[in-house]
């Protein structure tokens, strides 16, 4: 289905946050959000979790028989896919700019920078090679979908294991698990993906940026880098324009980043691998029992709250007291309206459309008018001087009547269109005084 | 290809250029008489043919229609023969589809798209030998056409690669030198305002290197627009003379 439209105050209320550095989430500018790593029971297999952006990496391998110009170099094969689940929007035809932009870019990232030795990969050159095939799938949308599966990637792409090859001669043989463990690939380095989104032409940046953020933004930078400083790709999209001193502050920031990134990587493919050696219990399994599917927990964001009351107290002290001050107010109860004389309308619409029928037939309603105004005004009066709150509800009881019982008979013409007919006097009275309301 | 010197010790490139020099540049507006503003620009051997349509009104379903501003609709395609090898699918893979995506993002900010509310500007670029610098060779003939075709834009956009090699930048890589594997930048520039459209960089390049990368893209990319701009007057001037002024 389409996506729903973001609305104007809420684009407005984006944009001045942003203008005033604060985020929906309180991160500041360059804060990241929590990023989360767990690894399936197989080799290869993770899900990364940055912030509620979620994304699925699965490695696999395969002997094909080399390109024809690239004898002696394996093959890498990158596909993201965004699955229905992550996002109403997406859906199997729709998707097509996002989804080459994504894989363009994740492509060229880890396939450019050559980050894993294509040349290990070789078993008989010109014969036999390895087809590695990163497979990617979007679970959740929420923002940075580029960031989260390149960490996706790259994180599965370091836990995997290949089977173990040996050659002699002519001979090639493939070793199962049980017979040899299986052999990790040769990665260089780690490249990974910093998204910088810009607003208001270019004058306020932020990192991260969530799907709220994303819909406002006028552009995105996408910075990737690996740990030793080294740029593996950059891309500006969206028509933003760049000056050249603001990419080179956002590469520096980039280089900041990635360090920590990378750093909690490594962390995550360590303790993997002890719990792994120690023969204790791996997998998706595992990690998610901890969060128990029973129990309801929300993620706590870590808020300063001191300065709260103080902002607090102000803004009441700057407020102006509420125009209107009810004393006795009306309570409804569920699925009622009431229409009558002397009481307030609350069948606006029905009013409007009726309106233009009676208004044809005026003149009669004008001598009944005239002996009942006064009475209404009466009414109305009066029901302004009681204190109790009135309850107004559909119960059939005579006692809930609000019409005084002594009041003077009025001229009630039957009405075929509400049933009640003891509580429904004519409309056109009570039209006839609210258009000579509005003239007074 | 391994053992080719990109740069040689007394500063010559592979093919005879110094690192900030560009290649020849010949280009050609109003080279077909039934489209709305045509170009035809050649960087060395990098041959581009673009086409521009509009603006005129929606195709297809008019719920794309903005009710703002213009749609621009851009699409690349490469002829099979511009490669060395054949390539079988002139358009409608992955690469052609990034392509067009970035030319609609450059061009997008740079037509004033305000001015044409709920109508379509096409902009068709064909590539015919492509031999390195392909999309600054798009976007320059783009530029052109879309002048050629009177379509209001805040400035020319102008584009150009750029390199690293030995502690240099080269400017305006050949294809011999974007297949050796370094780091390629690719950069379109709004030369009176300085202010980068689109930044694309691939392979790894030091963060130290990527002010000097940069600089060396943005003068290429001036230099194009010195260029084009001379091959604009030259034709408004032939065009006044037909028309007898």
């Amino acid at each position: 289905m389409k996506e729903t439209p973001l609305s104007n105050c809420e684009r407005r209320f984006l944009l001045r946050a942003i203008e005033e550095k604060k985020r929906l989430d309180g991160r500041q500018t360059y804060d990241y959000r929590n990023i989360k790593i767990s690894f399936g029971t197989d080799y290869g297999c993770c899900i990364v979790e940055l912030g509620k952006t979620r994304v699925l990496g699965q490695v696999s391998c395969e002997l094909v028989s080399p390109k024809l110009n690239r004898a002696t170099e394996g093959i890498l094969f990158f596909n993201l896919e965004l699955s229905q689940m992550a996002a109403p929007a997406f859906e199997p035809g729709r998707q097509s700019d996002l989804l080459v932009k994504l894989n363009r870019l994740l492509e060229r990232c880890l396939r450019n920078s050559k980050c894993i030795d294509t040349e290990s990969l070789c078993v008989v050159a010109g014969e036999k090679v390895w087809q590695i095939r990163v497979d990617l799938h979007l679970l959740n949308h929420d923002g940075n979908i580029i960031d989260a599966a390149s960490i996706a990637a790259i994180v599965a792409l370091c836990h995997f294991r290949r089977p173990d090859v040996s050659v002699q001669g002519d001979e090639i043989t493939l070793y199962t698990p049980e017979e040899r463990d299986p052999v990790p690939l040769s990665i260089h380095h780690l490249p990974i993906c910093v998204s910088f989104a810009f607003f208001q032409q270019g004058t306020y940046l932020l990192v991260d940026p969530n799907e709220r953020e994303e819909r406002v933004m006028d552009g995105l930078l996408v910075i990737a880098m690996n740990k030793h400083r080294e740029i593996c790709t950059i891309q500006s999209s969206g028509g933003i324009m760049l000056l050249k001193d603001q990419v080179l502050r956002c590469s520096k920031i980039a280089g900041v980043k990635v360090l920590e990134i990378t750093e909690l990587i490594q962390k995550a493919l360590e303790n993997d691998q002890k719990v792994r050696k120690e023969g204790g219990k791996f997998g998706f399994a595992e990690s998610i029992a901890s969060q128990r599917i029973t129990a309801f927990k929300m993620e706590k964001a870590p808020i300063d709250t001191s300065d709260v009351e103080e902002k607090a107290e102000e803004i009441i002290a700057e407020a102006e007291p509420p125009s209107e001050v009810v004393s006795n107010p009306v309570l409804w109860t569920p699925g009622t309206a009431q229409i009558g004389e002397g009481l307030e309308n609350s069948w606006g619409d029905l009013e409007d459309s009726a309106k233009e029928e009676e208004d044809e037939d005026g003149t009669d309603g004008a001598v009944i008018l005239g002996s009942t105004k006064m009475d209404a005004g009466v009414e109305v009066s009066n029901i302004g001087s009681q204190d109790a709150p009135i309850v107004l509800s559909d119960s059939e009881e005579e006692e809930m009547i609000i019409l005084e019982p002594d009041k003077n008979p009025k001229k009630i013409r039957t009405q075929t269109i509400s049933a009640k007919q003891e509580k429904a006097p004519s409309k056109k009275p009570v039209k006839k005084r609210k258009k000579k309301k509005a003239a007074n | 290809m391994a053992g080719l010197e990109l740069l040689s010790d007394q500063g010559y490139r592979v093919d005879g250029r110094r690192a900030g020099e560009l290649r020849k540049i010949q280009a050609r507006m109003g080279v077909f008489a039934q489209a709305d503003g045509s170009a035809y620009i050649e960087q060395g051997n990098t041959k581009a043919l673009a086409v521009v349509y509009g603006p005129h009104e929606i195709r297809g379903s008019r719920a794309r229609a903005l009710p703002d501003r213009a749609l621009v609709n851009c699409q690349y395609s490469s002829a099979t023969f511009s490669t060395g090898e054949r390539k079988r699918r002139p358009h409608g893979d992955r690469k052609s589809c990034e392509m067009g995506l970035q030319l609609r993002q450059t061009f997008e900010a740079a037509i004033l798209t305000q001015l044409h509310p709920r109508s379509q500007i096409d902009i068709y670029v064909q590539v015919l030998q492509a031999d390195g610098g392909t999309y600054a060779a798009c976007v320059n003939a783009a530029t052109l056409a879309v002048l050629d075709a009177g379509i209001p834009m805040r400035d020319f956009v102008c584009a150009c690669s750029a390199g690293f090699v030995d502690n240099t930048a080269l400017a305006d890589l050949s294809h011999v030198e974007e297949a050796a594997g370094g780091p390629q930048l690719a950069l379109a520039l709004l030369p009176a305002s300085g202010q980068i459209a689109l930044l694309e960089m691939d392979a790894r390049l030091h963060e130290d290197h990527l002010e000097q990368v940069l600089e060396a893209a943005a003068r290429a990319a001036r230099d194009v627009h010195t260029l084009l701009d001379r091959v604009v007057r030259q034709h408004v001037r032939e065009a006044s003379i037909l028309l007898g002024d």
